[in-house]
């Protein structure tokens, strides 16, 4: 939570309508997406209960588990579910597009378009990879064979969950989180994990207050739960009785009804979401969503594994530095992208804002060797300035270009300028700032960073127990009880 | 009468158990709910009375899981308890013995036969048991004693002493849901503290209790129970300091208006007939200090809600520092437009949130 974004949740409470937090769409939004709404049955170690899943709003499926504790059924629903999931996943394995990888010293093939699943919630991706966890390891032959679709349900749904955690991936995306992201409200973030609650302070229906609108969504039998988790008094009243009177139309009514609010308000989230404009960057970013996509319809053509139970030691380091950099990436395009998230970096002092009122474009350093063309210019900050001689920053105008800090008096800031001025020593028209021109500029980078080394597979210490065997499935893993 | 028993008014106390002591921890610093539950209010009853009920529901298909879950694990003399005991605590096998501590149906009774048969344990009396299902435990809490029941408690070689709890949700591959955890720590924690005052009281060593309890709960998918034992010490601390606050209630009782009652007043066929805009009024002489995790913790939380709207607390913690401390969201909007002049304590906050306002301003029109 940022102070900016605190003060917006309060403008919400006076204005009784959310407030924006973003100025552009920082996620990439398919013009096909999946929607896909979980709900599992109380107290069982997640049972599938039922889902809603459909790509157009308005041909929702409705999956339902007549029998939740009944092993068949569920691996009946998994196989339904595969279907159509695993048959939306393949509607994107079409046209490719030809990429340069490894700095330009190799091509690779990638597909131009990828799938999007979009779920209510947090505890919708939750299900979504321990429903994938429960599937992956499943046999198609033997003592325990299930439909040869499960397995591979199993393995895009971990996919999925997994792209989730990696910051800036559009590919398995929560409604709340994504909605949650552009607009603050005047309530908690508690409160704001009810999709009901929280689009009744976005779009509160006429005549009435975002409080007014989330005071109502929080009652379950106007907006029934957004699931995983159902509301305990249907259980008790509406979905027990359903089950034990054995007549499945009585029952896929009764869930139905429970899911359908849902289905709705997650069309009207896309709606909302499509409203805004797009980031510059969100189309860099889903293309390696499309890569990473490719690159496991390859490895599953290719017979892989299925993915491990738990990362081994160097994977899960080399994992947790691979989501950081991507996190400080993320947060660097968001701002470049967006005035509104780069000045959170104005007010912690990381960025500022203001106008050139000095620039010698001509300048050349002769210092070295060579003679460079090193331009000087001075901003008049309008934000106060708590950066100091040495440092270097970029402005998301014109990101190409470096600016080192000379020196700092008062509000006036003297940059050196390289990049982004051609090669000849004098500054072609345009590539540096003139005099008048406004410019934000931050310490934030989206440039390069090379990854840390890790030891490789077959290398690693003794202490982290030393070189991990591939991970094979075993029969324990096809039979692994499920009750 | 006591003060406590004039706020309650002529019912009996509502009776705390382990998951509601724990609960007395969420919110420590809230009169409010120290005070009700010193006075063993029923909160849930007076938050629906006054048209702001609770939503504290829970599924029978979980309890029916939860139930199936530990009958299966003590079937046979909980024989495949046993195993995992012996697996997670070295429990040594030929000293398994069983007290069936439920079947007594008296509870002081009850509550006196633990007491007889867990200190002769600790005495390291031949003979004396290993296994202790459903002993019931006592614990004061501000003032009033409350019966406790942990699911069974252990005991190993060299005299110590295991709280055993069982949970029905499921551990995946070593990780299970942290707040489902953190709060079975915690109620395990009230069963700790519980058996160490009765060994104490006993003239025992009080930490022969261990501050590891042992966790069971399905494994992966599948039915099959895991062990896991988790270190209490943290919210032991946490319980003991809220436990003598509720102690020291007095004070805060003296303070309140000496004929303020929760009574319901109801009439000879149990209906309520106490105006709630009484009620209300009475709720508002206690102060409380809401904060948006009370609705997952307290049967008050909507009213509480309902009654700090306009406070920047009820946006969340982060977001009350974030503006500076400042407590309410009218102050802190008329600080960041300039309309309000800060207190000389509040000149930085409002400097800060000019600033924010500012930007905020400049990049939304
Ligand atoms: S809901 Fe109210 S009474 Fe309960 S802990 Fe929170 S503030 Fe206190």
């Amino acid at each position: 939570m940022s102070a900016l974004t605190a003060l917006a949740r309060a403008s919400a409470v006076q204005a009784g309508v959310a407030q924006p937090i973003a100025t552009v769409r920082h996620v990439h939004l398919s013009s096909r997406p999946l929607v896909f709404i979980p709900l599992s049955l109380a107290g069982e170690a997640h049972a599938p209960l039922a889902a809603l899943v459909g790509s157009s709003v308005e041909s929702p499926q409705l999956l339902v588990v007549p029998q939740p504790r009944n092993r068949d059924q569920r691996f009946g629903f998994a196989a339904t579910l595969a279907e159509i999931l695993v048959s939306y996943v393949d509607s994107f394995c079409g046209e490719t597009e030809t990429v340069a990888v490894d700095r330009g010293r190799d091509v690779r093939e990638r597909y131009v378009d990828a799938p999007q699943i979009l779920v209510p919630n947090g505890g919708g991706i939750g299900f979504v990879r321990l429903f994938g966890r429960s599937t992956r390891f499943r046999r198609t032959t033997g003592e325990w064979a299930v439909d040869p679709a499960v397995p591979l349900l199993g393995r895009w749904l971990t996919f999925f969950a997994e792209r989730a955690e990696y910051p800036g991936s559009s590919m398995l995306v929560s409604m709340t989180g994504a909605l949650g992201m552009h607009w603050a409200t005047g309530q908690s973030s508690v409160e704001d994990a009810n999709l009901a609650a929280l689009l009744g302070w976005i779009a509160p229906p006429a005549g009435m207050t975002g409080a007014e609108a989330a005071l109502e969504a929080e009652d379950p039998l106007r907006w029934p739960p957004a699931g995983p988790a159902t509301d305990p008094t249907f259980d008790n009243e509406v979905l027990a009785p359903a089950i034990e009177s054995g007549s499945l139309s009585t029952l896929e009514k009764a869930l139905r009804d429970q899911l359908e609010p849902t289905w709705e308000l997650m069309w009207r989230g896309v709606s909302l979401l499509r409203a805004l404009p797009a980031g510059s960057r969100v189309e860099r970013r889903w293309a390696d969503d499309r890569g990473a996509f490719t690159g496991y319809v390859e490895y599953v053509a290719e017979g892989g594994f299925p993915q491990a139970k738990l990362d081994v030691a160097v994977a899960a380091a080399q994992r947790l530095a691979k989501l950081e950099r991507a996190q400080a990436l993320y947060d660097a395009q968001r701002a470049y992208d967006d005035p509104l998230v780069l000045a959170e970096y104005r007010l912690t002092g990381e960025a500022f804002a203001g106008s050139v009122v000095a620039s010698s474009p001509d300048r050349l350093d002769a210092s070295g060797k060579k003679r460079v063309l090193r331009p000087h210019i001075t901003v008049r900050s309008d934000d106060p300035v708590r950066l100091g001689p040495g440092v270097t920053v970029v402005s998301p105008a014109r990101p190409a270009q470096k600016g080192r800090i000379v020196s700092v008096s008062g509000s006036d800031v003297v940059l050196e300028l390289s990049g982004g001025m051609g090669r000849g020593l004098t500054a072609p028209p345009g590539s540096v700032p003139e005099v008048g021109e406004r410019l934000t500029y931050t310490t934030l980078t989206e440039s390069y960073q090379a990854p840390a080394a890790f030891p490789s597979r077959d290398e690693t210490p003794w202490t982290h127990g030393g070189p991990p065997a591939e991970y094979v499935p075993d029969n324990e893993d096809a039979a692994e009880e499920w009750s | 009468m006591t003060s406590l028993d004039r706020l309650r008014g002529d019912v009996q106390p509502k009776n705390h158990n382990a998951r509601t002591i724990a609960a007395l921890t969420a919110n420590p610093g809230c009169s409010r709910r120290a005070v009700m539950d010193a006075a063993g209010i029923d909160k849930s009853r007076l938050a629906s009375y006054i048209g702001f009920p609770a939503r504290f529901g829970q599924s029978q298909f979980a309890i029916t899981r939860g139930n199936a879950f530990e009958a299966q694990l003590k079937a046979n003399g909980c024989a495949e308890l046993l195993r995992l005991l012996r697996e997670a605590l070295k429990l040594p096998i030929e000293e398994a013995s069983y007290d069936d501590l439920e079947s007594l149906e008296q509870m002081d009774a009850r509550a006196a036969r633990s007491r007889q048969l867990l200190t002769r344990a600790a005495s390291g009396e031949e003979g004396a048991g290993t296994l202790f299902d459903h002993p019931l435990l006592r614990l004061e809490v501000g003032g009033r004693w409350v019966y406790l029941e942990p699911d069974l408690v252990a005991l190993r070689t060299g005299g110590k002493f295991y709280v055993v709890e069982i949970k029905s949700f499921a551990v995946i591959d070593g990780q299970a849901d942290g707040t489902k955890v953190s709060a079975a720590a915690t109620q395990s924690a009230v069963y700790v503290l519980a058996l160490r005052r009765l060994l104490a009281e006993a003239g025992h060593d009080p930490l022969l209790v261990s501050h590891d309890v042992v966790l069971v709960c399905p494994e992966n998918f599948s039915n099959r129970p895991v062990a896991t034992l988790v270190d209490v010490r943290k919210k032991l601390s946490v319980l003991e300091r809220q436990l003598s606050r509720m102690a020291r209630i007095d004070a805060i009782v003296e303070s309140l208006s000496p004929d303020l009652t929760f009574d319901l007043a109801p009439d000879s066929s149990g209906v309520p007939q106490r105006p709630a805009s009484e009620l209300v009024d009475g709720l508002g002489q206690v102060d409380a200090r809401y904060s948006p995790e009370c609705l997952a913790n307290c049967e008050l939380a909507f009213f509480c809600r309902h009654e700090a709207r306009g406070t920047t607390a009820s946006l969340g913690k982060s977001v009350r520092e974030e503006l500076g401390g400042v407590s309410s969201v009218e102050l802190a909007l008329s600080l960041a437009s300039g309309s309000a002049s800060p207190e000389p304590d509040q000149e930085e906050a409002a400097a800060m949130l000019r600033y924010a306002a500012k930007l905020r301003a400049e990049i939304v029109s």
